[in-house]
């Protein structure tokens, strides 16, 4: 790959820089394993195009008069200027806020988020001291995301890592789709829960409504409470003292440990019903087709 | 629709796909000539007895108490190789031959916690050429 700057990409077109790094050259066929980890590798804790932020840099976004485009983008730029605290105050319930942040930070919100809050983030940890509508978290990868009041339908959809916390009770379809992470319900959880749950873990201290876990292929769901019916393929099965110690871990982490332990906690999991490899596959479909 | 039953089989080794890469033990994964299901437990919960010294360097200094998005993280065998599959790539990456393998999956995890993270965070990763191709400058 020839080596080209920063300024001269600056200056280039998307395809132009594609063709300068070399991309289009590279084969995407037959790349299983071709790259080794490097043991000698340097220990370093944040991705190298990350802004440095210290935690203690704390600065105070008031949003009332920005639109949510305007509050994303001054987050960034208070993120490259070093700030690892920033609190956001009167938020207003506006959609998408908080958004795509990909490295370390502390984000406290003043107030309640719309729709889509705080989704596909990869590190920052958030507090949100309200509730959130449909979709927070939505395809997030890492961080904590800790909201203090209820939350609406499809908390976590399609979440990819990290922690997802709501401290009151959430609607129906939590974690649906979720390929990772944890997401941890405080109260109840409504219809659906579960639904299509590829892995990862979900842990309800309250109860769960109808069809939990439906659909689920793979991934972990505790109940603390009643559940109203399991969904198509979600088994209980046995806690095992791993599972009770990850439990009170994490619990007491949110300071959502109930005072008789995680004993009482059911386990559901996927009785890989689904796994539809006792129907045709691809190739025996092709032959009879 | 759904199937009847599970026809795979159960991982009984850590060193089962090691040992053979293949690995088809039931009869439908004998008759289809592929492994059903991962080659790892996927919902095995981390054993924070055994945090390694980098890990609980990078909880620090993200702010968390736990191992996070790394929780998810386990190591797995492709091809018969250990690899751990890194998400920001798409694809497996190989364990190299001269790290020696602990006993149990517990440990065998958090060394592949270590190297997973430390190539994401290095600049030999495929994402940092992406990022420069695509990012919006």
């Amino acid at each position: 790959m020839a080596s080209v700057s920063d300024a001269e990409l600056k200056k280039m077109s998307q395809d132009e820089r594609v063709k300068a790094l070399g991309m289009t050259t590279e084969q995407l066929t037959g790349k299983s394993l071709y790259i080794e980890f490097d043991p000698g590798a340097e220990e370093r804790f944040i991705y190298p195009w990350a802004p440095v932020v210290d935690f203690n840099k704390r600065v105070e976004l008031d949003t009332d008069k920005l639109t949510t485009r305007e509050v994303n983008k001054k987050i960034r730029e208070l993120m490259s200027e070093g700030y690892g605290t920033i609190v956001l105050q009167n938020p207003r319930g506006k959609h998408s806020l908080g958004v795509g942040i990909l490295s370390k930070l502390n984000l406290i919100v003043e107030g309640s988020l719309g729709y889509f809050g705080v989704g596909l983030i990869d590190g920052p940890n958030v507090r949100i001291n309200g509730r959130v509508g449909w979709s927070c978290g939505e395809n997030m990868m890492a961080g904590t995301v800790v909201v203090e009041k209820n939350a609406g339908s499809t908390f976590g959809a399609a979440i990819r890592g990290g922690d997802l916390v709501c401290k009151g009770s959430v609607g129906s379809r939590t974690g649906i789709d979720m390929k990772g992470g944890t997401i941890i319900v405080g109260g109840d959880t409504g219809a659906l829960s579960g639904f299509m749950m590829q892995r990862g873990r979900m842990v309800v201290c309250g109860n769960a409504g109808k069809n939990l876990g439906d659909s689920m292929y793979d991934g972990t769901i505790y109940v603390g409470g009643d559940i109203k019916s399991l969904g198509v393929d979600a088994v209980e099965k046995p806690l095992t003292d791993l599972d009770k110690a990850w439990l009170t871990r994490k619990l007491k982490q949110y300071e959502l440990l109930p005072s008789k332990g995680v004993d009482h906690f059911k386990k559901i999991v996927a009785g890989k019903q689904l796994w539809n490899y006792d129907n045709l596959e691809p190739t025996e479909k092709k032959l009879i087709l | 629709m759904a199937g009847k039953q599970y026809r795979g089989s159960e991982i009984k080794d850590v060193d089962q796909f090691l040992k053979d890469s293949a690995g088809l033990e039931s009869e439908r994964e004998k008759e289809i000539g592929q492994h059903i299901g991962y080659r790892y437990d996927v919902n095995l919960v981390p054993d924070y007895g055994r945090l390694t010294p980098y890990l609980k360097k990078y909880m620090e200094v993200m702010g968390w108490d736990d191992l996070n998005w790394l929780e998810d993280v386990h190591m797995g065998y492709e091809e018969g190789s250990p690899a751990v599959f890194d998400r920001n790539n798409n694809g497996w990456v190989r364990i190299p031959d001269s790290i020696e393998l602990p006993d149990n999956q517990q440990d065998r995890d958090m060394i592949a916690r270590e190297l997973l993270l430390k190539f994401q965070m290095s600049d030999r990763h495929p994402l940092v050429t992406l990022r420069k191709a695509y990012m919006k400058f």
